[in-house]
Protein backbone atom coordinates (compact mmCIF):
# COMPACT_ATOMS: atom_id res chain seq x y z
CA UNK A 1 0.00 0.00 0.00
CA UNK A 2 2.57 2.53 1.03
CA UNK A 3 4.61 1.89 -2.10
CA UNK A 4 1.88 3.04 -4.47
CA UNK A 5 1.10 6.14 -2.53
CA UNK A 6 4.52 7.65 -2.83
CA UNK A 7 3.77 8.36 -6.42
CA UNK A 8 3.14 12.08 -6.07
CA UNK A 9 0.10 12.04 -8.34
CA UNK A 10 -1.71 9.61 -6.10
CA UNK A 11 -1.08 11.84 -3.14
CA UNK A 12 -2.62 14.78 -4.91
CA UNK A 13 -5.71 12.92 -6.03
CA UNK A 14 -6.54 11.12 -2.82
CA UNK A 15 -5.60 13.35 0.05
CA UNK A 16 -7.56 13.14 3.26
CA UNK A 17 -6.06 16.39 4.48
CA UNK A 18 -4.77 19.28 2.45
CA UNK A 19 -3.07 22.15 4.22
CA UNK A 20 -2.74 25.10 1.91
CA UNK A 21 -0.53 28.11 2.60
CA UNK A 22 -1.27 27.96 6.31
CA UNK A 23 0.05 30.93 8.30
CA UNK A 24 -0.48 31.50 11.98
CA UNK A 25 0.75 34.66 13.64
CA UNK A 26 0.58 35.53 17.32
CA UNK A 27 1.15 39.25 17.36
CA UNK A 28 4.64 39.66 15.96
CA UNK A 29 5.54 36.01 16.19
CA UNK A 30 4.97 33.86 13.15
CA UNK A 31 4.50 30.34 14.45
CA UNK A 32 3.64 28.85 11.08
CA UNK A 33 4.74 30.45 7.86
CA UNK A 34 3.11 29.56 4.58
CA UNK A 35 3.00 25.84 5.24
CA UNK A 36 1.50 23.51 2.64
CA UNK A 37 1.37 19.75 2.74
CA UNK A 38 -1.02 16.89 2.14
CA UNK A 39 -1.73 13.72 4.04
CA UNK A 40 -2.79 10.85 1.82
CA UNK A 41 -5.75 8.68 2.69
CA UNK A 42 -4.77 5.47 4.39
CA UNK A 43 -1.29 6.70 5.22
CA UNK A 44 0.52 7.44 8.41
CA UNK A 45 1.87 10.92 7.88
CA UNK A 46 4.38 12.16 10.42
CA UNK A 47 4.95 15.81 11.22
CA UNK A 48 8.38 16.23 12.75
CA UNK A 49 10.69 19.06 13.60
CA UNK A 50 12.81 20.41 16.43
CA UNK A 51 11.19 21.80 19.58
CA UNK A 52 9.20 24.94 18.94
CA UNK A 53 8.99 24.30 15.21
CA UNK A 54 5.20 24.82 15.24
CA UNK A 55 3.95 21.24 15.04
CA UNK A 56 1.39 21.50 17.79
CA UNK A 57 0.28 24.86 16.41
CA UNK A 58 -0.58 23.06 13.18
CA UNK A 59 -2.71 20.63 15.21
CA UNK A 60 -4.37 23.46 17.05
CA UNK A 61 -5.29 25.05 13.73
CA UNK A 62 -6.62 21.73 12.48
CA UNK A 63 -8.87 21.16 15.47
CA UNK A 64 -10.31 24.63 15.80
CA UNK A 65 -8.33 25.87 18.81
CA UNK A 66 -6.74 28.58 16.74
CA UNK A 67 -8.17 30.43 13.77
CA UNK A 68 -5.34 30.57 11.24
CA UNK A 69 -4.21 34.00 10.10
CA UNK A 70 -4.13 32.81 6.51
CA UNK A 71 -4.56 29.63 4.57
CA UNK A 72 -6.95 26.83 4.02
CA UNK A 73 -7.26 23.41 5.62
CA UNK A 74 -9.41 20.97 3.68
CA UNK A 75 -10.52 17.61 4.91
CA UNK A 76 -12.05 15.37 2.28
CA UNK A 77 -13.97 12.36 3.40
CA UNK A 78 -14.05 8.96 1.81
CA UNK A 79 -17.72 9.41 0.94
CA UNK A 80 -16.86 12.58 -0.95
CA UNK A 81 -17.72 15.43 1.40
CA UNK A 82 -15.12 18.14 1.93
CA UNK A 83 -14.87 20.44 4.93
CA UNK A 84 -12.88 23.60 5.47
CA UNK A 85 -11.65 23.03 8.99
CA UNK A 86 -10.48 26.58 9.64
CA UNK A 87 -14.10 27.74 9.46
CA UNK A 88 -15.63 25.20 11.82
CA UNK A 89 -16.33 25.15 15.55
CA UNK A 90 -14.47 22.71 17.77
CA UNK A 91 -17.16 20.11 18.29
CA UNK A 92 -18.21 20.11 14.63
CA UNK A 93 -14.68 19.32 13.53
CA UNK A 94 -15.05 16.02 15.31
CA UNK A 95 -18.78 15.49 14.73
CA UNK A 96 -19.10 16.52 11.07
CA UNK A 97 -15.62 16.57 9.55
CA UNK A 98 -14.56 13.53 11.58
CA UNK A 99 -11.17 14.58 12.80
CA UNK A 100 -10.10 13.24 16.19
CA UNK A 101 -7.04 14.22 18.16
CA UNK A 102 -5.05 13.52 21.26
CA UNK A 103 -2.77 15.83 23.21
CA UNK A 104 0.83 15.77 24.36
CA UNK A 105 -0.37 15.48 27.92
CA UNK A 106 -3.01 12.97 28.91
CA UNK A 107 -6.51 14.39 28.91
CA UNK A 108 -8.69 11.49 29.89
CA UNK A 109 -11.76 12.00 32.02
CA UNK A 110 -10.09 10.67 35.14
CA UNK A 111 -13.17 10.36 37.32
CA UNK A 112 -14.99 8.28 34.73
CA UNK A 113 -14.37 4.62 34.09
CA UNK A 114 -12.35 3.34 31.17
CA UNK A 115 -15.55 2.18 29.48
CA UNK A 116 -17.30 5.49 30.07
CA UNK A 117 -14.40 7.32 28.48
CA UNK A 118 -15.02 5.33 25.32
CA UNK A 119 -18.78 5.85 25.58
CA UNK A 120 -18.48 9.62 25.87
CA UNK A 121 -16.74 9.60 22.52
CA UNK A 122 -19.90 8.14 20.98
CA UNK A 123 -22.08 10.83 22.47
CA UNK A 124 -23.55 12.20 19.26
CA UNK A 125 -24.71 8.87 17.95
CA UNK A 126 -26.28 8.01 21.31
CA UNK A 127 -27.95 11.38 21.69
CA UNK A 128 -29.62 10.94 18.34
CA UNK A 129 -30.68 7.40 19.12
CA UNK A 130 -32.13 8.42 22.47
CA UNK A 131 -34.11 11.30 20.93
CA UNK A 132 -31.96 13.71 22.90
CA UNK A 133 -32.20 11.80 26.17
CA UNK A 134 -35.99 11.66 26.42
CA UNK A 135 -35.99 8.15 25.02
CA UNK A 136 -33.04 7.22 27.17
CA UNK A 137 -34.85 8.22 30.35
CA UNK A 138 -37.89 6.25 29.30
CA UNK A 139 -35.68 3.29 28.49
CA UNK A 140 -36.88 2.94 24.88
CA UNK A 141 -35.74 -0.11 22.93
CA UNK A 142 -34.14 1.97 20.22
CA UNK A 143 -31.86 3.64 22.72
CA UNK A 144 -30.95 0.45 24.50
CA UNK A 145 -29.95 -1.07 21.16
CA UNK A 146 -27.77 1.93 20.34
CA UNK A 147 -26.28 1.77 23.82
CA UNK A 148 -25.46 -1.91 23.31
CA UNK A 149 -23.80 -1.17 19.99
CA UNK A 150 -21.78 1.57 21.63
CA UNK A 151 -20.63 -0.84 24.31
CA UNK A 152 -19.71 -3.33 21.57
CA UNK A 153 -17.56 -0.78 19.79
CA UNK A 154 -15.95 0.16 23.09
CA UNK A 155 -15.25 -3.51 23.79
CA UNK A 156 -13.67 -3.88 20.34
CA UNK A 157 -11.24 -1.10 21.21
CA UNK A 158 -10.65 -2.33 24.72
CA UNK A 159 -9.60 -5.65 23.25
CA UNK A 160 -7.27 -3.92 20.83
CA UNK A 161 -5.58 -1.93 23.57
CA UNK A 162 -5.72 -4.87 25.95
CA UNK A 163 -7.73 -3.23 28.73
CA UNK A 164 -10.93 -5.30 28.81
CA UNK A 165 -10.41 -6.39 32.39
CA UNK A 166 -9.98 -2.79 33.54
CA UNK A 167 -13.13 -1.49 31.83
CA UNK A 168 -14.81 -0.47 35.08
CA UNK A 169 -11.81 1.08 36.80
CA UNK A 170 -11.51 4.86 36.91
CA UNK A 171 -9.32 5.98 34.02
CA UNK A 172 -7.01 7.84 36.37
CA UNK A 173 -6.07 4.56 38.07
CA UNK A 174 -4.60 3.08 34.90
CA UNK A 175 -0.84 3.01 34.42
CA UNK A 176 0.63 5.70 32.20
CA UNK A 177 1.11 3.54 29.10
CA UNK A 178 -2.45 2.23 29.33
CA UNK A 179 -3.78 5.77 29.61
CA UNK A 180 -1.95 6.67 26.42
CA UNK A 181 -3.48 3.72 24.60
CA UNK A 182 -6.90 4.55 26.02
CA UNK A 183 -6.64 8.07 24.62
CA UNK A 184 -6.08 6.66 21.15
CA UNK A 185 -8.96 4.22 21.58
CA UNK A 186 -11.21 7.03 22.74
CA UNK A 187 -10.31 9.12 19.71
CA UNK A 188 -11.06 6.11 17.49
CA UNK A 189 -14.48 5.64 19.11
CA UNK A 190 -15.60 8.97 17.62
CA UNK A 191 -15.39 7.24 14.23
CA UNK A 192 -12.82 9.56 12.65
CA UNK A 193 -11.54 9.77 9.08
CA UNK A 194 -8.33 11.35 10.27
CA UNK A 195 -6.68 10.66 13.59
CA UNK A 196 -4.26 13.33 14.80
CA UNK A 197 -1.86 12.13 17.48
CA UNK A 198 0.35 14.59 19.33
CA UNK A 199 3.40 12.70 20.59
CA UNK A 200 1.68 9.42 21.43
CA UNK A 201 4.98 7.77 22.34
CA UNK A 202 6.08 10.44 24.80
CA UNK A 203 7.09 8.84 28.08
CA UNK A 204 6.65 5.26 26.91
CA UNK A 205 9.26 2.63 27.54
CA UNK A 206 10.70 0.75 24.51
CA UNK A 207 8.29 -2.17 24.85
CA UNK A 208 5.24 0.08 25.14
CA UNK A 209 6.53 2.11 22.26
CA UNK A 210 6.75 -1.02 20.11
CA UNK A 211 3.18 -1.94 21.09
CA UNK A 212 2.10 1.52 20.09
CA UNK A 213 3.65 1.01 16.66
CA UNK A 214 1.63 -2.17 16.22
CA UNK A 215 -1.56 -0.43 17.33
CA UNK A 216 -1.05 2.46 14.93
CA UNK A 217 -0.32 0.14 12.03
CA UNK A 218 -3.44 -1.84 12.86
CA UNK A 219 -5.48 1.34 12.81
CA UNK A 220 -4.08 2.12 9.39
CA UNK A 221 -4.29 -1.35 7.86
CA UNK A 222 -7.36 -2.90 9.48
CA UNK A 223 -9.52 0.14 10.20
CA UNK A 224 -8.28 2.05 7.12
CA UNK A 225 -7.99 5.27 9.08
CA UNK A 226 -5.47 7.92 8.08
CA UNK A 227 -3.16 9.12 10.82
CA UNK A 228 -1.35 12.40 11.23
CA UNK A 229 1.36 12.09 13.81
CA UNK A 230 3.63 14.43 15.73
CA UNK A 231 6.48 12.51 17.23
CA UNK A 232 9.99 12.97 18.53
CA UNK A 233 10.72 9.28 18.94
CA UNK A 234 12.49 8.51 15.65
CA UNK A 235 12.13 4.75 16.13
CA UNK A 236 8.37 5.28 15.89
CA UNK A 237 8.51 7.80 13.09
CA UNK A 238 10.90 5.96 10.82
CA UNK A 239 9.33 2.57 11.36
CA UNK A 240 5.67 3.27 10.74
CA UNK A 241 5.38 6.47 8.72
CA UNK A 242 4.58 6.33 5.04
CA UNK A 243 5.28 9.99 4.56
CA UNK A 244 7.12 12.56 6.64
CA UNK A 245 6.83 16.33 6.67
CA UNK A 246 9.63 18.20 8.45
CA UNK A 247 9.08 21.73 9.68
CA UNK A 248 11.43 24.13 11.36
CA UNK A 249 10.65 27.68 12.50
CA UNK A 250 7.15 27.23 11.08
CA UNK A 251 8.35 26.48 7.57
CA UNK A 252 8.45 23.24 5.72
CA UNK A 253 12.01 22.17 5.10
CA UNK A 254 11.48 18.68 3.73
CA UNK A 255 8.69 16.37 2.63
CA UNK A 256 8.90 12.76 1.47
CA UNK A 257 9.45 9.14 2.39
CA UNK A 258 11.33 8.18 5.55
CA UNK A 259 14.28 7.20 3.35
CA UNK A 260 14.35 10.59 1.68
CA UNK A 261 14.07 12.44 5.02
CA UNK A 262 16.84 10.44 6.63
CA UNK A 263 19.28 11.57 3.99
CA UNK A 264 18.12 15.11 3.49
CA UNK A 265 20.96 17.45 4.54
CA UNK A 266 18.51 20.21 5.47
CA UNK A 267 16.84 17.94 7.99
CA UNK A 268 20.14 16.86 9.44
CA UNK A 269 21.16 20.48 9.73
CA UNK A 270 17.94 21.43 11.47
CA UNK A 271 18.28 18.66 13.99
CA UNK A 272 21.99 18.60 14.61
CA UNK A 273 22.87 22.15 13.73
CA UNK A 274 25.35 23.20 11.08
CA UNK A 275 29.00 23.73 11.79
CA UNK A 276 30.58 27.05 10.98
CA UNK A 277 32.23 25.89 7.79
CA UNK A 278 28.97 24.69 6.29
CA UNK A 279 27.29 28.00 7.08
CA UNK A 280 30.11 29.82 5.41
CA UNK A 281 29.76 27.71 2.28
CA UNK A 282 26.03 28.11 1.96
CA UNK A 283 26.09 31.89 2.40
CA UNK B 1 -40.59 12.28 71.78
CA UNK B 2 -43.77 13.01 69.85
CA UNK B 3 -42.74 16.62 69.54
CA UNK B 4 -39.35 15.54 68.24
CA UNK B 5 -40.95 13.26 65.66
CA UNK B 6 -43.18 16.06 64.45
CA UNK B 7 -40.21 18.36 63.99
CA UNK B 8 -38.35 15.62 62.17
CA UNK B 9 -41.18 15.29 59.66
CA UNK B 10 -41.38 19.05 59.18
CA UNK B 11 -37.63 19.28 58.82
CA UNK B 12 -37.41 16.55 56.20
CA UNK B 13 -40.18 18.17 54.15
CA UNK B 14 -38.47 21.56 54.26
CA UNK B 15 -35.09 20.00 53.62
CA UNK B 16 -36.40 18.24 50.51
CA UNK B 17 -37.37 21.57 49.02
CA UNK B 18 -33.94 23.04 49.79
CA UNK B 19 -32.29 19.94 48.38
CA UNK B 20 -34.10 20.17 45.05
CA UNK B 21 -33.02 23.78 44.65
CA UNK B 22 -29.49 23.01 45.81
CA UNK B 23 -29.10 20.54 42.94
CA UNK B 24 -29.42 23.42 40.51
CA UNK B 25 -26.57 25.29 42.23
CA UNK B 26 -24.35 22.28 42.50
CA UNK B 27 -24.77 21.13 38.88
CA UNK B 28 -24.09 24.54 37.42
CA UNK B 29 -21.08 24.94 39.67
CA UNK B 30 -19.87 21.51 38.65
CA UNK B 31 -20.03 22.18 34.95
CA UNK B 32 -18.88 25.79 34.59
CA UNK B 33 -17.57 26.62 38.03
CA UNK B 34 -19.81 29.59 38.66
CA UNK B 35 -22.42 30.27 41.33
CA UNK B 36 -25.70 30.96 39.60
CA UNK B 37 -27.08 33.52 42.00
CA UNK B 38 -30.19 33.90 39.87
CA UNK B 39 -31.18 30.33 40.66
CA UNK B 40 -33.17 31.30 43.77
CA UNK B 41 -35.16 33.70 41.64
CA UNK B 42 -35.72 31.03 39.01
CA UNK B 43 -37.30 29.10 41.88
CA UNK B 44 -39.43 32.13 42.71
CA UNK B 45 -40.52 32.44 39.08
CA UNK B 46 -41.45 28.76 39.30
CA UNK B 47 -43.77 29.40 42.24
CA UNK B 48 -45.46 32.24 40.37
CA UNK B 49 -45.88 30.24 37.18
CA UNK B 50 -47.41 27.43 39.20
CA UNK B 51 -49.78 29.85 40.92
CA UNK B 52 -50.85 31.47 37.66
CA UNK B 53 -51.43 28.16 35.91
CA UNK B 54 -53.35 26.85 38.89
CA UNK B 55 -55.57 29.93 39.00
CA UNK B 56 -56.10 29.61 35.27
CA UNK B 57 -57.20 26.00 35.58
CA UNK B 58 -59.56 26.93 38.42
CA UNK B 59 -61.13 29.65 36.28
CA UNK B 60 -61.85 27.30 33.42
CA UNK B 61 -63.39 24.98 35.95
CA UNK B 62 -60.99 22.07 36.13
CA UNK B 63 -62.02 20.83 39.53
CA UNK B 64 -60.34 17.44 39.81
CA UNK B 65 -57.32 18.34 41.90
CA UNK B 66 -54.82 15.57 40.98
CA UNK B 67 -55.14 16.27 37.24
CA UNK B 68 -54.97 20.01 37.82
CA UNK B 69 -51.82 19.61 39.90
CA UNK B 70 -50.20 17.40 37.30
CA UNK B 71 -50.89 19.96 34.57
CA UNK B 72 -49.60 22.75 36.80
CA UNK B 73 -46.43 20.80 37.53
CA UNK B 74 -45.68 20.01 33.90
CA UNK B 75 -46.47 23.48 32.57
CA UNK B 76 -44.48 25.22 35.28
CA UNK B 77 -41.52 22.90 34.70
CA UNK B 78 -41.48 23.79 31.02
CA UNK B 79 -41.96 27.52 31.50
CA UNK B 80 -39.40 27.76 34.31
CA UNK B 81 -36.93 25.69 32.31
CA UNK B 82 -37.37 28.21 29.50
CA UNK B 83 -36.48 30.98 31.95
CA UNK B 84 -33.41 29.03 33.03
CA UNK B 85 -32.33 28.57 29.43
CA UNK B 86 -32.90 32.25 28.63
CA UNK B 87 -30.89 33.46 31.61
CA UNK B 88 -27.98 31.26 30.59
CA UNK B 89 -28.18 32.34 26.96
CA UNK B 90 -28.43 36.05 27.67
CA UNK B 91 -26.31 36.54 30.75
CA UNK B 92 -23.75 33.77 30.99
CA UNK B 93 -22.89 32.35 27.58
CA UNK B 94 -21.65 35.65 26.10
CA UNK B 95 -19.28 35.94 29.07
CA UNK B 96 -17.87 32.46 28.89
CA UNK B 97 -14.12 32.72 28.61
CA UNK B 98 -14.24 36.12 30.27
CA UNK B 99 -12.69 36.60 33.70
CA UNK B 100 -14.16 34.58 36.54
CA UNK B 101 -16.05 37.34 38.30
CA UNK B 102 -17.92 38.52 35.21
CA UNK B 103 -20.62 35.81 35.20
CA UNK B 104 -20.95 36.15 38.96
CA UNK B 105 -21.82 39.80 38.57
CA UNK B 106 -24.29 39.18 35.77
CA UNK B 107 -25.81 36.43 37.91
CA UNK B 108 -26.51 38.94 40.67
CA UNK B 109 -27.83 41.29 37.99
CA UNK B 110 -30.12 38.61 36.59
CA UNK B 111 -31.37 37.93 40.10
CA UNK B 112 -32.37 41.57 40.52
CA UNK B 113 -33.89 41.64 37.04
CA UNK B 114 -36.08 38.62 37.75
CA UNK B 115 -37.20 39.98 41.13
CA UNK B 116 -38.16 43.32 39.71
CA UNK B 117 -39.77 41.77 36.68
CA UNK B 118 -42.06 39.70 38.90
CA UNK B 119 -42.66 42.63 41.21
CA UNK B 120 -43.74 44.82 38.33
CA UNK B 121 -45.86 42.26 36.54
CA UNK B 122 -47.37 40.50 39.56
CA UNK B 123 -47.39 43.22 42.18
CA UNK B 124 -45.45 43.47 45.39
CA UNK B 125 -48.12 42.08 47.67
CA UNK B 126 -48.25 38.56 49.04
CA UNK B 127 -50.05 36.09 46.85
CA UNK B 128 -52.09 33.55 48.75
CA UNK B 129 -53.33 30.16 47.61
CA UNK B 130 -56.00 28.34 49.55
CA UNK B 131 -54.85 24.92 50.79
CA UNK B 132 -55.23 22.46 47.93
CA UNK B 133 -53.99 19.23 49.41
CA UNK B 134 -55.50 18.67 52.80
CA UNK B 135 -55.76 15.79 55.23
CA UNK B 136 -53.09 13.44 56.40
CA UNK B 137 -52.27 10.89 59.03
CA UNK B 138 -52.28 11.36 62.75
CA UNK B 139 -50.16 9.35 65.15
CA UNK B 140 -50.09 9.10 68.95
CA UNK B 141 -53.61 10.45 69.18
CA UNK B 142 -54.07 9.36 72.77
CA UNK B 143 -50.93 11.11 74.03
CA UNK B 144 -50.85 14.80 74.81
CA UNK B 145 -49.09 15.75 71.54
CA UNK B 146 -50.55 14.54 68.28
CA UNK B 147 -48.04 13.98 65.49
CA UNK B 148 -49.27 15.04 62.08
CA UNK B 149 -47.98 13.72 58.79
CA UNK B 150 -49.94 15.66 56.21
CA UNK B 151 -50.59 14.43 52.70
CA UNK B 152 -48.71 17.48 51.48
CA UNK B 153 -45.59 16.41 53.36
CA UNK B 154 -45.89 12.90 51.95
CA UNK B 155 -46.19 14.38 48.47
CA UNK B 156 -43.09 16.53 48.98
CA UNK B 157 -40.96 13.70 50.30
CA UNK B 158 -42.09 11.13 47.72
CA UNK B 159 -41.66 13.54 44.80
CA UNK B 160 -38.21 14.49 45.98
CA UNK B 161 -37.10 10.89 46.39
CA UNK B 162 -38.44 9.93 42.95
CA UNK B 163 -36.82 12.94 41.30
CA UNK B 164 -33.52 12.30 43.03
CA UNK B 165 -33.44 8.69 41.84
CA UNK B 166 -34.44 9.63 38.29
CA UNK B 167 -31.88 12.36 38.26
CA UNK B 168 -29.04 10.25 39.55
CA UNK B 169 -29.83 7.67 36.88
CA UNK B 170 -29.87 10.37 34.23
CA UNK B 171 -26.40 11.51 35.25
CA UNK B 172 -24.99 8.02 35.68
CA UNK B 173 -26.51 6.10 32.79
CA UNK B 174 -27.49 8.30 29.87
CA UNK B 175 -25.28 9.77 27.23
CA UNK B 176 -26.28 13.28 28.27
CA UNK B 177 -25.18 12.57 31.84
CA UNK B 178 -21.85 11.26 30.61
CA UNK B 179 -21.41 14.33 28.45
CA UNK B 180 -22.12 16.54 31.45
CA UNK B 181 -19.56 14.76 33.55
CA UNK B 182 -17.09 15.00 30.69
CA UNK B 183 -17.67 18.75 30.36
CA UNK B 184 -17.20 19.09 34.10
CA UNK B 185 -13.71 17.68 33.85
CA UNK B 186 -12.37 19.00 30.58
CA UNK B 187 -14.55 21.13 28.35
CA UNK B 188 -12.02 21.41 25.54
CA UNK B 189 -11.46 17.69 25.35
CA UNK B 190 -15.22 17.06 25.45
CA UNK B 191 -15.64 19.41 22.52
CA UNK B 192 -12.93 17.58 20.58
CA UNK B 193 -14.88 14.36 21.06
CA UNK B 194 -17.79 15.97 19.26
CA UNK B 195 -19.81 17.01 22.30
CA UNK B 196 -21.62 20.28 21.83
CA UNK B 197 -20.43 21.90 25.03
CA UNK B 198 -22.67 24.96 24.82
CA UNK B 199 -25.72 22.80 24.41
CA UNK B 200 -24.71 20.56 27.28
CA UNK B 201 -24.28 23.58 29.54
CA UNK B 202 -27.66 24.94 28.44
CA UNK B 203 -29.29 21.63 29.26
CA UNK B 204 -27.72 21.73 32.70
CA UNK B 205 -29.36 25.07 33.36
CA UNK B 206 -32.62 23.75 31.96
CA UNK B 207 -32.56 20.73 34.25
CA UNK B 208 -31.64 22.80 37.29
CA UNK B 209 -34.46 25.21 36.54
CA UNK B 210 -36.94 22.35 36.07
CA UNK B 211 -36.02 20.93 39.46
CA UNK B 212 -36.28 24.38 41.03
CA UNK B 213 -39.74 24.73 39.55
CA UNK B 214 -40.80 21.45 41.16
CA UNK B 215 -39.46 22.80 44.44
CA UNK B 216 -41.37 26.03 43.80
CA UNK B 217 -44.56 24.14 43.04
CA UNK B 218 -44.29 22.27 46.33
CA UNK B 219 -43.33 25.38 48.27
CA UNK B 220 -46.44 27.10 46.95
CA UNK B 221 -48.72 24.24 47.99
CA UNK B 222 -46.99 23.79 51.35
CA UNK B 223 -46.87 27.38 52.54
CA UNK B 224 -49.74 28.76 50.48
CA UNK B 225 -48.29 32.26 50.25
CA UNK B 226 -45.59 33.66 47.98
CA UNK B 227 -44.14 37.02 47.04
CA UNK B 228 -41.52 38.26 44.63
CA UNK B 229 -38.81 38.24 47.29
CA UNK B 230 -38.91 34.61 48.48
CA UNK B 231 -36.27 33.57 45.96
CA UNK B 232 -33.57 35.44 47.81
CA UNK B 233 -33.74 33.78 51.24
CA UNK B 234 -34.68 30.33 49.96
CA UNK B 235 -31.99 30.59 47.29
CA UNK B 236 -29.30 31.51 49.83
CA UNK B 237 -30.38 28.62 52.05
CA UNK B 238 -30.23 26.18 49.14
CA UNK B 239 -26.85 27.55 48.16
CA UNK B 240 -25.71 27.01 51.74
CA UNK B 241 -27.03 23.47 51.47
CA UNK B 242 -25.04 22.88 48.28
CA UNK B 243 -21.84 24.19 49.87
CA UNK B 244 -22.48 22.23 53.05
CA UNK B 245 -22.92 18.99 51.15
CA UNK B 246 -19.88 19.68 49.00
CA UNK B 247 -20.52 21.84 45.95
CA UNK B 248 -20.40 19.83 42.74
CA UNK B 249 -21.79 16.71 44.37
CA UNK B 250 -25.42 15.70 43.72
CA UNK B 251 -25.95 13.49 46.79
CA UNK B 252 -24.14 16.20 48.75
CA UNK B 253 -26.71 18.79 47.65
CA UNK B 254 -29.55 16.58 48.81
CA UNK B 255 -27.85 15.79 52.11
CA UNK B 256 -26.99 19.44 52.67
CA UNK B 257 -30.61 20.40 51.96
CA UNK B 258 -31.86 17.92 54.53
CA UNK B 259 -29.39 19.09 57.15
CA UNK B 260 -30.22 22.76 56.65
CA UNK B 261 -33.95 21.97 56.77
CA UNK B 262 -33.57 19.93 59.95
CA UNK B 263 -31.37 22.47 61.73
CA UNK B 264 -33.77 25.24 60.91
CA UNK B 265 -36.81 23.31 62.08
CA UNK B 266 -35.25 21.99 65.26
CA UNK B 267 -33.78 25.32 66.17
CA UNK B 268 -37.13 27.04 65.82
CA UNK B 269 -38.79 24.23 67.77
CA UNK B 270 -36.45 24.06 70.73
CA UNK B 271 -34.79 27.45 70.81
CA UNK B 272 -35.81 30.76 69.32
CA UNK B 273 -37.41 31.02 65.91
CA UNK B 274 -35.73 34.40 65.33
CA UNK B 275 -32.32 32.79 65.20
CA UNK B 276 -33.08 29.87 62.90
CA UNK B 277 -31.20 31.40 59.97
CA UNK B 278 -28.27 32.16 62.22
CA UNK B 279 -28.22 28.51 63.29
CA UNK B 280 -28.28 27.26 59.69
CA UNK B 281 -25.50 29.58 58.56
CA UNK B 282 -23.39 28.90 61.66
CA UNK B 283 -23.51 25.25 60.78
CA UNK B 284 -22.19 26.15 57.35
CA UNK B 285 -19.35 28.13 58.89
CA UNK B 286 -18.44 25.23 61.17
CA UNK B 287 -18.44 22.69 58.36
CA UNK B 288 -16.36 24.92 56.15
CA UNK B 289 -13.77 25.38 58.89
CA UNK B 290 -13.36 21.67 59.53
CA UNK B 291 -14.29 20.21 56.12
CA UNK B 292 -13.53 22.88 53.55
CA UNK B 293 -14.79 20.82 50.61
CA UNK B 294 -18.13 20.07 52.28
CA UNK B 295 -19.52 16.81 53.57
CA UNK B 296 -19.42 14.79 50.35
CA UNK B 297 -17.25 17.03 48.21
CA UNK B 298 -14.12 15.82 46.52
CA UNK B 299 -10.97 17.38 47.76
CA UNK B 300 -9.39 19.08 44.80
CA UNK B 301 -5.95 17.83 44.01
CA UNK B 302 -3.99 20.63 42.46
CA UNK B 303 -1.86 19.25 39.66
CA UNK B 304 1.55 20.74 39.29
Amino acid sequence: MSQAIHDSEVIASDAVLTVDHLTMKFGGLTAIDNLSFTAARGDITALIGPNGAGKTTVFNCLTGFYKPTEGMITLSQRAGGAYLLERMDGHKICHKAKVARTFQNIRLFGNMTTLENLMVAQHNRLMKASYYTIGGVLGLKHFRKAEREAVELARHWLEKIDLVDRADDPASDLPYGAQRRLEIARAMCTGPELLCLDEPAAGLNPRESAELNTLLMEIRDEEQISILLIEHDMSVVMEISDHIVVIDYGEKISDGTPEHIRNDPKVIAAYLGVDDEAVGESS
Amino acid sequence: MEYFLQQLINGVALGSIYGLIAIGYTMVYGIIGMINFAHGDIFMVGTFVALIVFMGLMTIGLAWVPLALLIVLIVSMFVTAAYGWTVERLAYRPLRGSFRLAPLITAIGMSIVLQNYVQVTQGARNRPLQPVITGGFKFFEDSNFVVNLSNMQILIIVTTVVLMIAFSLLIAKTSLGRAQRACEQDRKMASLLGINVDRTISLTFVMGAALASVAGFMYLLYYGVIDFYIGFVVGIKAFTAAVLGGIGSLPGAMLGGLIIGLIETFWSAYFTIEYKDVAAFSMLALVLIFLPSGLLGRTEVEKV
